[in-house]
């Protein structure tokens, strides 16, 4: 019997996704299950959701099973000036998804890069999730963004704090009626308003998203790094299925720059996320850079069992 | 070409809604006929429909059952479904307001106690007012529970506002203005883009002619 027939397809995923995380330098970190509860409760807001399992343990300490993965990663790094660690990772983490009343056992595979994180590495990076897709599907999506730009963007005209938030929520469900009224509302002239709703509406193939975002937004320092990455990709023929979409959800506290999410025909929601955390590593007064990505595999069974036309 | 799932809410707004779909060069022929069927569909212009209780739909659509849906902004509101929300239909307008017997006076010393449907819409309106709430979920006839005493007001969708007045009640605030909304899934967006953005791109022509 061969192996491809006793294992799942979401075993598979997860062997071919380590061997191609290794073959490019990645070594596998493994870790605890558990955690001290510290470290989650003081970074609450950077994980997918606050409800976390605690428990006492022996000493009298209280644990956590691991909710997230990153901040165990990060906590327990230590590097030298210069330095940079590139770690893969597969493990189980405990959480309550979006509008699911329960717990639920999540499978996830995914690497992490901290330390000097150089333009060549967040290519990388980007490269592998876009391979990660691959190996999960035939057709895959990785719609990249930039929080850097979307931040420059907002700062640049005169809104409120509420106004700000309320704008990139109307940006992650791509609604540009609710940025333009919000803009209206808070009494940009015409050009600000339509420059803010053009983050909106400039998405697409990355080869042809770039020169619209030049026209609008001029080579500025964010999205000459988006026109850097997509070069890299197009050196690689990784364009195809990398499109830039600046309506990539994530938490503006702990991400900048490059931020990304992958799709695959046939699931309902994205199987991939990552991105640049520098922000997350501020505030845990480490004074270095990162990115990584997770592929979250328990829903692949999905795919196996989706039928119709997907 | 692909087919488009797409679910409706059943009901007057649901009706309204596939005219407009119809008008915009996507129609079902089947779906008028008179009989107990949940589905139809056209291959000709590549769309499946199905009627789907109105509170359900970003429920579909969200979990990728259908693409693309229409939903009214007081659902989005409340579930913040993960979807895209593309299009404003300018259609079934109503407003999210806050209702309560005539003369009623808010007494600050006191917790308001809130009846609604809408929990999270008014929980998260008297948070940015700073003010301390007892909601009290209830699934229908919302508009007794002042009249009962069993709450001070009410958060509800107020159409034309006739069923207030009948009752002795009045809005007293305006939350939000409500509409229906076209939705899709994020992950049908990447793979059926074209199809789902000629759809908006009809539809919007069509409401913008309205105007």
């Amino acid at each position: 019997m061969k192996i491809e027939d006793i294992l799942s397809a979401e075993e598979l995923v997860s062997l071919r996704l380590r061997a191609l995380y290794a073959e490019n330098g990645y070594s596998l970190y493994k870790m605890s299950k558990f955690e001290e509860y510290d470290l989650y409760a003081s970074n609450k807001d950077f994980l997918e959701s606050e409800r976390i399992i605690t428990f006492t343990d022996t000493t009298g300490k209280l644990m956590a099973l691991k909710p997230d993965v990153t901040l165990s990663i990060i906590k327990n790094t230590d590097l030298s000036p210069g330095e940079v660690k590139k770690v893969y990772y597969n493990e189980n983490v405990y959480r309550v998804p979006k509008n699911s009343p329960a717990f639920r056992e999540i499978t996830q595979t995914g690497l992490e890069c901290i330390g000097r994180v150089t333009p060549e590495l967040i290519s990388e990076v980007v490269r592998l999730a876009s391979q990660s897709l691959s190996e999960i599907s035939g057709s895959g999506v990785l719609d990249v963004s930039h929080y850097g730009l979307i931040g420059e963007t907002l700062d640049s005209v005169s809104l409120s704090a509420d106004a700000k938030k309320r704008i990139f929520e109307a940006l992650c469900a791509k609604n540009a009626h609710e940025i333009k009224s919000i803009c209206e509302k808070e009494g940009l002239s015409a050009s600000e308003t339509e420059k803010t709703v053009a983050l909106s509406a400039i998405y697409g193939p990355a080869g042809e998203a770039i020169p619209a975002l030049i026209k609008v937004f001029g080579e500025n320092k964010n999205v000459l790094e988006l026109k850097d990455l997509v070069s890299y990709l197009k050196k690689e023929e990784l364009t195809n299925g990398v499109n830039i979409d600046f309506s990539v959800p994530g938490n503006i506290k702990y991400y900048n720059g490059i931020v990304f999410k992958g799709y695959v025909k046939g699931l309902p929601n994205y199987v991939l996320s990552g991105g640049q955390y520098d922000r997350l590593l501020t505030r845990l007064k480490k004074n270095v850079k990162a990115i990584g990505f997770a592929v979250y595999l328990d829903a692949l069974e999905q795919l196996e069992t989706a039928g119709g036309e997907g | 070409m692909e087919t488009l799932n797409i679910a409706l809410p059943k009901g007057r707004l649901g009706e309204k809604v596939y005219s407009m779909f119809e008008k915009a060069g996507f129609e079902c022929p089947s779906i008028r006929e008179t009989n107990r069927k949940l589905i139809f569909e056209n291959p000709e212009k590549g769309v499946r429909y199905f009627w789907v209780k109105p509170s359900d739909v970003a429920i579909y659509v969200e979990r990728g059952a259908a693409d693309i849906g229409v939903a009214g902004k007081d659902i989005l509101l409340e579930y913040s479904p993960d979807v895209y929300e593309l299009l404003d239909l300018k259609t079934g307008k109503c407003r999210m307001a806050v209702a309560a017997r005539n003369g009623f006076k808010d007494d600050l010393r006191k917790t308001l106690r809130v009846a609604t449907k809408f929990s999270n819409i008014a929980l998260s309106y008297y948070s940015s007012k700073g003010r301390d709430i007892d909601i009290i979920h209830l699934n229908g006839s919302i508009e007794i529970a002042p009249i009962l005493g069993l709450s001070d007001v009410i958060v509800d969708i107020v159409e034309t506002g006739t069923t207030l007045k009948e009752n002795d009640l009045c809005v007293i605030e305006e939350i939000v203005p409500i509409s229906a909304r076209f939705i899709a899934n994020k992950s049908a967006f990447k793979f059926k883009g074209k199809q789902i953005e000629a759809l908006v791109s009809s539809l919007k022509a069509l409401t913008e002619e309205e105007k």
